[in-house]
């Protein structure tokens, strides 16, 4: 393993230090491992909640400041963080009027969660709703799994969630409209290679080199299947088809179109991909309204890439050109 | 023996400790083979935490020190793990009524408590490949060899022997629950992480109760 570190143990603590340093407009709770926009709470604004599992940078942290999220709660690499740190930043982000727990579905953050939502119920009277992401469609969504997974969508609802929370919008219309967008949304990515998770050592799973996975999520976990390397036109076909197959994106106000680097695929590739997969959209009628391109939420050094397509209504194409300051995200201020 | 007290605990807990320090790298690897490769670190880090706060603040009774138990692991793990693994210890303490030494019946019924906590916060059921499928024939192993009046070490024995089997019952099965339901058949044909850690600790505890933990 050839990484940049002290001992991996202090990697997560080390990371945010440096993160803190280079962020003034945010304030970290070193100890509890928290994360907030400076002027949290913003009194009268719901408070809007994430974290998961650190090594998806930007994600999580990246994502916070006017327009986007209030705090994030980071755990250890992949690991959802715990239920104390998410009832420590709900009690601090809450402005009065409440706060929305936005919910990678993983089966330890929605644990971790759920217990943090009544660990605030019982010391505080802060009101807390919940909204779970899953979007996947590389998972079937049925009994006989944990559900689809949380991935690439996310960045649409906090988004578009998040400009709404700053026009004052009640607890109840929030968590509505992160349904919606999450509901609108479907993801399918592939990997180049595995990841290396640090604590770890060496590459989570063995892939040679003229294969790929494809229907990888985000957290080095093999995907549904193992095919051989392809041209990126076919690999574009691959996660578009299952995500059209999934939902209808044909009219209306257009989609949008979020392809995600996994962590060590150049940006070069990544526009490769989205003229393979616009392509592909304009054969199936999709129209892309809005696009977004780059490493947002990432698995570590894995490379390959994801792609998110949401469906927007005019109130979503609004809400997501909307001013936002943060890390990962900035436009209009 | 003739119950569990609070020192017989402590042994079982640094004993699971240290088996899970020993296998570290084992649970790791199978979780890499079917999850995200943290259930070694994780729960490594748990159970030290664990150890440290016995030896920082020793509970006077076996209800405090499972009920500490519980807050720290729910702390420190993340991941299911931690509210799985806190879940069944806080389960158990709940179970407990602060008395000195638990009775081998006492101590049974407090870890099947412990065990339907897993199950209604994991909503797993048997044969998900899960730790539920080392922990259910565990205590149906100890329920029946102390029914038929076996001792506590002895009932424990059975447990650990039936602990072991259903951990190795989880290879060919699908997962249902959890990441490596991700995964559909191709998690059969490698062994759960959650139930390799589970029949470590039975197995503590078997040798906590007998003395040679």
């Amino acid at each position: 393993m050839k990484k940049l570190l002290n001992d991996p143990g202090d990697l997560v603590a080390e990371s945010l230090r440096g993160l803190d340093r280079a962020h003034p407009e945010l304030r970290v709770d070193h100890e509890n491992r928290i994360l907030y926009r400076a002027d949290a709470p913003v009194a009268g604004k719901v408070g809007l909640l994430s974290g998961g599992g650190s090594g998806h940078e930007p994600a999580h942290g990246g994502f916070i400041g006017p327009g986007m999220l209030d705090a994030v709660c980071a755990g250890e690499v992949f690991t959802s963080p715990v239920p104390d740190q998410m009832a420590e930043a709900t009690k601090n982000i809450d402005g009065g009027v409440g706060v929305l727990h936005l919910v990678w579905n993983y089966t330890g953050d929605v644990m971790n969660f759920d217990m943090a939502a009544e660990l605030a119920a019982a010391e505080t009277d802060t009101r807390v709703e919940a909204v779970v992401m899953n979007d996947d469609v590389a998972v079937e969504d049925s009994l006989f799994t944990a559900g689809r997974r949380g991935t690439g969508a996310a960045i649409a609802v906090e988004k578009i969630v998040g400009a709404a929370a700053e026009q004052g919008r009640n607890l109840t219309e929030l968590a509505d409209l992160a349904r919606r967008v999450n509901e609108n949304s479907r993801s399918m990515g592939m990997a180049l290679t595995s990841c290396t998770v640090p604590a770890k050592g060496s590459p989570t799973f063995d892939l040679p080199d003229d294969e790929i996975e494809i229907g990888i999520g985000i957290h080095g976990e093999p995907g549904r299947r193992r095919v051989p390397l392809a041209p990126a036109h076919d690999i574009a076909q691959m996660l578009v088809d299952p995500v059209l197959a999934d939902r209808d994106f044909t009219g209306g106000d257009g989609v949008l179109v979020f392809v995600n680097g996994m962590g060590a695929t150049p940006m070069l590739e990544l526009y490769l991909m989205y003229g393979e997969i616009a392509a592909l959209l304009d054969k199936a009628g999709v129209v892309p309204a809005r696009t977004l391109v780059g490493p947002y939420v990432t698995s570590l050094d894995m490379a390959g890439c994801s792609v998110s397509i949401t469906k927007l209504d005019d109130e979503m194409i609004r809400l997501w050109d909307a001013p936002v300051a943060t890390a990962g995200l900035r436009w209009g201020m | 023996m003739a119950g569990v007290d609070v020192e017989t605990l402590q042994r079982w807990l640094r004993g699971f400790a240290a088996s899970v320090a020993e296998q570290r790298d084992a649970l790791t690897a199978l979780d890499a083979a079917i999850g995200d490769a943290d259930h070694g670190a994780n729960m490594h880090r748990g159970m030290t935490a664990v150890t440290e706060a016995v030896t920082a603040t020793p509970p006077a009774d076996p209800t405090a020190l499972l009920k500490q138990t519980a807050t720290v692991l729910i702390r420190s793990v993340g991941g299911a793990s931690g509210p799985l693994y806190g879940t069944l210890f806080l389960r158990m303490a709940s179970a407990t009524g602060g008395e000195t030494v638990l009775e081998p019946a006492t101590f049974a019924k407090a870890l099947r408590a412990g065990l339907e906590g897993v199950i209604s916060r994991g909503k797993a059921e048997l044969g998900d490949k899960t730790m539920v499928d080392a922990l259910a024939p565990a205590l149906d192993a100890l329920d029946a060899s102390l029914a038929e009046g076996g001792s506590l070490a002895t009932a424990l024995h059975a447990a650990s022997e039936a602990a072991d089997a259903g951990r190795d019952a989880t290879t060919p099965m699908i997962a249902r629950k959890g990441r490596a339901s991700y995964l559909g058949d191709r998690s059969a044909g490698h062994q759960d992480p959650g139930a390799t850690s589970a029949a470590l600790l039975v197995a503590a505890a078997a040798a906590a109760v007998s003395g040679d933990g």
